[in-house]
């Protein structure tokens, strides 16, 4: 797998000029508590359904962290969550955060976010930035709001999608998050969107299940 | 120093595009990965018990449906021992005719089909297209939608999208909730402009079925099939599960085609080592498989993927025409943008456009850029003018023609207008005469007031429990004073009861005769043969708006 990190390494220069990418890629089995800039994330056990109903869950993507740091534009990750969960307390809610091994697919994050969600609203996020709100009682593909264009979301929009999700929450109806819509974007970071998922998926470890997460902001 | 000429280069919109170095173990590769299996099969009993090197204990869940379902068992193993050169040849050979190729195409493997077509060069390909695609009269698609989800500007633009000349249009969301009023917008505006064009509304699947059952759409193409299983599984689906969507369309007389294309499963990181077009092989002969009578492929939304390494477009090329050689409907996408260059892009839709295919690109965006949901598209609004000067340049039948400002102007307002008489009728949200007027002359969103969402959003799930159907709105236009707009709707109804434009390729004129590869088989043998743009039609390409007239001066 040499060659295969050099070459993700090279076109990730390249293209998304001086992307920094973390020093090696921690192995999947080894305990995946990690420290990255701004940003410890340690996993306090199994994620339990919860029963506060002014609760959001976030769920995020197993190389959230540990693999990649940062979102495909560059966004690191503590800026991501501090965001989102400004976003949702914002509104008077409070956030709890998860990590899915079981899928790196942002409809299923978010959708099993949702479900343990006590209010039945989730956020699910990608490592790559693309994130989803949902709710429990909805089909996992489809979605109260939908962000498909990682390269597009900026600390604004992630601030934006804490507080409607908060809203949802309330059993409030928000105006959705303006839609955002570069064409561009595709020809510029799809496939290399392609190489972050595949980095991703490779952090699938199914007997880990759903992680409750201890966020702290450093 | 840095060269002048190459910081020139380095500032063109090429240079803006992603191109990646082939990464073979992940799959992320055009064509002919040394992973992918040599073609063969074994029949024994009637039943196909190897399959592209796996015995049948080994079959996946794809493996399984194609060799029961996707392949004609007859000269199945015939077929996969004759040299794959020979049967390419015949792809190109003038004096074999459709007909007789379709016999040893239908019977191949999807290893065998992505053998065959990797011995053709694009321009072959170009000339098989012209044989293999199943209707003779070459079409088009268009994609209505905006930024905003404005119902008031998708009636306008799909109006003079439909007197532009395409035969499908389609739309879609930023807001999932919104998709009924996209889907009623879409088909009003639709049936202004022409009759009998056919609309839909690519949204979730239950959704999707749901608005087709209710009549507020003509036709679904969002049915989305997969090369390997893990990826299949992620969107909690089947093959089964696929072809019973498809089978509930059928049951209410509804047309529908699956998507696929090459680049969805490396981008979904389950790509299992194959190459992009092997993958892709497959989900064609799932689509066969599954009764369904066409596909939208060459790579549609994953085209960054193919876009950015070797050969990827001549796959996309590829991967349309084995969709013609299993005798299916082709909507062949270059629908989203791949590219910033303007150079590249036109070169990719040319593939299609000169050799005419089913639907060239699905769709053309008939909006600006900048509102087209799928992201872009190959084509946008800005590119009318273009499509139709390259038309009149080399005459070819890209589906559109000209049209003139007033025309449009008019068709325009009288959607808007037919919207705002059904939301009044039917007490949704108000559309006010100042949207409407905004809608007539309109580029983009950038043009439209704003609307009230989350009041539209609650009028949408009153509409969605009140279970208005296709027959409320006949109704609700009949009763305003557009008894010629009713009527076009009716007859659209109709057809999903007679049932004929399930038929291959089906699309309806104006006058509502069915258009298929039932009574428009494609005959194409040589110069001369096949579809022959007529008099009438090559007089509507040539009047381009702009035209200097030699008497003039």
């Amino acid at each position: 797998m040499e060659i295969n990190e050099k070459l993700l390494r090279s076109i990730i220069e390249e293209v998304l000029n001086e992307m920094q990418t973390s020093n090696s890629t921690p192995n999947v089995s080894t305990p995946n508590n990690s420290k990255s800039e701004g940003i410890e994330l340690k996993e306090i056990g199994k994620a339990e359904k919860g029963t506060n109903s002014k609760e959001v869950v976030i769920g995020v993507g197993p190389a959230f962290g540990v693999g990649q740091t940062k979102t495909i534009v560059k966004i690191p990750h503590a800026k991501v969550l501090k965001e989102v969960i400004a976003g949702i307390e914002e509104e008077g809610l409070k956030a709890r955060v998860v990590k899915m091994y079981g899928t790196s697919d942002v409809s299923f994050i978010s959708n099993q976010a949702a479900k343990l969600s006590g209010s039945g609203i989730g956020i699910g996020i990608q490592s790559k930035g693309t994130s989803v709100i949902h709710q429990a009682n909805l089909d996992p593909l489809n979605n109260l709001e939908l962000f498909p264009q990682a390269p597009l979301i900026n600390l604004e929009t992630f601030r934006a999608i804490g507080k409607n999700a908060a809203k949802y929450a309330k059993d409030e109806s928000p105006s959705p998050v303006p839609a955002k819509n570069d064409q561009m974007a595709r020809p510029k970071y799809q496939a290399i969107s392609a190489i972050l998922h595949i980095k991703e998926t490779q952090h699938i470890d199914e007997s880990k299940g759903t992680q409750q997460l201890d966020v702290k902001f450093i | 120093m840095r060269s002048k000429r190459f910081e020139v280069l380095e500032n063109r919109p090429v240079n803006q595009d992603g191109f990646i170095e082939d990464w073979v173990e992940v799959g992320l590769v055009a064509m002919d990965s040394k992973y992918d299996p040599k073609p063969s099969i074994k029949v024994a009993n009637g039943e196909i018990v190897e399959l592209d090197g796996k015995k049948k204990e080994d079959f996946d869940m794809l493996d399984s449906f194609i060799a029961k379902y996707g392949i004609n068992i007859e000269n199945a193993e015939e077929v996969c021992a004759m040299d794959s050169v020979k049967i390419a040849r015949m792809l190109v050979d003038i004096n074999i005719t459709r007909d007789e190729v379709i016999q040893y195409t239908t019977a191949m493997t999807p290893a065998k089909a992505a053998e065959v077509v990797s011995k053709l060069t694009v321009l072959e390909m170009m000339t098989a297209i012209s044989k293999m695609r199943a209707r003779q009269t070459p079409s088009n698609q268009c994609h209505v939608t905006n930024l905003r989800d404005n119902p008031v500007q998708i009636a306008a633009d799909a109006a003079e999208g439909a007197l532009r000349g395409f035969d499908e249009e389609e739309t879609t969301v930023g807001v999932a909730r919104y998709a009924p009023f996209n889907a009623l917008a879409v088909l009003v505006g639709s049936q202004v402009g022409r009759p009998g064009l056919l609309t839909q509304c690519a949204v979730e699947e239950a959704t999707e079925l749901t608005l087709g059952m209710r009549g507020l759409t003509s036709y679904a193409e969002t049915v989305s099939v997969y090369g390997t299983e893990p990826v299949f599984m992620d969107g909690d689906d089947t093959p089964w599960s696929k072809a019973f969507l498809a089978s509930a369309y059928a049951s209410r007389g509804l047309k529908m085609r699956f998507t696929s294309g090459t680049g969805s499963e490396v981008l979904m990181a389950y790509a299992e080592q194959k190459s992009m077009l092997y993958l892709e092989s497959r989900c064609v002969f799932l689509t066969k498989g599954a009764g369904v009578q066409g596909l939208q492929n060459g790579s549609i939304s994953c085209v960054g993927v193919p876009g950015a390494v070797a050969g990827g477009v001549r796959t996309i090329v590829a991967e349309n025409l084995i969709a013609m050689m299993l005798d299916l409907e082709c909507a062949s996408g270059n629908d989203q943008t791949f590219t910033h260059s303007d150079i590249r892009r036109t070169a990719k839709n040319l593939m299609a456009m000169v050799p005419g295919t089913d639907f060239i690109n699905s769709g053309f965006s008939a909006v600006p850029n900048y509102d087209n949901m799928f992201a872009g598209s190959n084509m946008d609004a800005e590119d009318f003018d273009d499509w139709n000067a390259v038309q009149r340049d080399l005459k070819i039948d890209g589906g559109l023609r000209p049209i003139k400002e007033e025309e449009a102007i008019k068709v325009r307002n009288k959607a808007a207008k037919a919207l705002q008489a059904i939301f009044r009728e039917l007490n949704l949200t108000e559309i006010t005469d100042e949207e409407v007027e905004a809608a007539t002359y309109a580029h983009g969103s950038n043009d439209m007031p704003d609307r009230n969402i989350p009041a539209d959003l609650k009028a949408i799930e009153d509409m969605m429990k009140r279970k208005i159907t296709g027959l409320d709105i006949v109704k609700a236009l009949y009763k305003t004073n557009f008894e010629d707009v009713s009527n076009s709707l009716f007859q659209l109804l109709k057809q999903r009861a007679a049932g004929d434009y399930l038929q291959t390729s089906a699309i309806i004129d104006e006058n509502f005769n069915v258009i298929s590869a039932v009574n428009d088989a494609n005959t194409y043998h040589g110069p001369m043969t096949g579809y022959v743009i007529s008099d009438e039609r090559w007089n509507e390409m040539k009047k381009l708006n702009n035209l200097v007239k030699p008497e003039d001066f």
